[in-house]
């Protein structure tokens, strides 16, 4: 039984990418949030997905961007650089560009002033959605910020309940709560 | 008439059928096999964003595999043969190819695609330049050659 070697594979990918011949490239990522899938496209990164399921994103992926979805491991690198130094807290800003080509206007103003955000700082959905010239848009941000493609990257766990709340979030509030804490912007709690 | 079947994220089928075309190549190309799968997949890849419906990949990227090898094997004819062809991990032909050697340059290419690798005559006819029909020619006359030969 003639099965592909790992090499043959690897090689495969790697020169599949290299000749620009991918819409998406997507490879997980282990993270102390977990195991992360994470894509991008020549414009650049376009998907961060919590506890994926792979063949389901590729279709996605896929449906969006193009068939030719390949997991690659070199095209992903920077993106897995630049967050396992933020988790070690030696990234408060994340260098690189974001495929949002495939975003509705609304949604796409709304992630460009997300991305302004600073590390360690909250804000509330009024507030971008008042920076979106939409003040009174604060649900449509809220489903904007549920939506974010690119979550981590696109700080939609800066953004908060006008009240102070954590609200929601796409992977989980208790995620949303160790990325606040791990920034610094909510104190962590001796509940003990 | 039934319904065209969408084409999957080439992630799905890549990994479907990468063990036969891989399995096609060996016994196609032997050795060379890793460098032609490359090369398959490549040109399969080039090709996949304008598939219209995915009805029987299979078949499509083996077609692209056996035209990757009649390629390679056109590129081997091109260059100077060695003077012992590196047949070893080609069961396929083995024994055919040295059984073959002696034959005139086109007969022998005929023979050894057609027996050996398999392949149409109108492959075969594309590798060694030849119209299908001389390609046939070829063959038949190698084969019978090789059996005055045998006598």
């Amino acid at each position: 039984m003639t099965t592909v070697s790992p090499t043959l594979d690897a090689r495969f990918r790697e020169a599949a990418a290299a000749a620009g011949l991918l819409d998406v490239a997507y490879d997980l990522a282990e993270t102390p949030i977990g195991t992360l899938l994470v894509a991008t496209t020549e414009r650049g990164l376009c998907r961060i997905s919590y506890d994926p399921l792979p063949e389901r994103e590729a279709e996605t992926l896929a449906s969006t961007f193009g068939v030719r979805v390949l997991r690659a491991t070199k095209p992903i690198d920077p993106v897995r650089r630049q967050l396992d130094e933020y988790f070690e807290g030696k990234r408060t800003e994340f260098e690189l560009a974001i495929d949002l080509s495939h975003q509705a206007q609304f949604s796409r103003t709304v992630l460009n002033r997300l991305a302004r955000v600073p590390y360690g700082q909250v804000t509330t959905y009024g507030a971008l959605a008042a920076e979106a010239h939409r003040p009174k848009a604060a649900r449509a941000v809220g489903t904007v910020m549920n939506r974010n493609p690119v979550p981590i990257v696109l700080p939609c766990h800066r953004v908060v309940g006008a009240n102070g709340s954590l609200t929601g979030y796409g992977g989980g509030l208790e995620r949303k709560e160790l990325l606040l804490k791990l920034e610094g912007a909510i104190q962590p709690q001796l509940d003990m | 008439m039934m319904a065209l079947v969408q084409v999957p994220p080439f992630e799905s089928f890549y990994e479907e059928h990468r063990d036969a075309v891989l399995r096609e190549l060996r016994r196609l190309v032997g050795k060379d096999a890793e460098d032609a799968y490359q090369e398959t997949f490549l040109r399969a890849l080039r090709a996949y964003g304008r598939l219209k419906h995915a009805d029987n990949l299979r078949a499509w990227v083996l077609t692209i595999a056996r035209r990757v090898a009649v390629d390679h094997y056109r590129r081997r004819e091109a260059t100077p043969a060695p003077a012992e062809p590196e047949t070893d991990s080609r069961p396929a032909y083995v024994e055919l190819g040295e059984l073959a050697d002696g034959l005139p340059r086109k007969e022998r290419a005929a023979v050894v695609l057609r027996y050996g690798y398999d392949l149409s005559y109108a492959a075969i006819g594309a590798a060694i330049g030849s119209s299908e029909d001389a390609a046939r020619q070829a063959a038949s006359s190698g084969v019978r050659r090789l059996r005055r030969r045998m006598q």
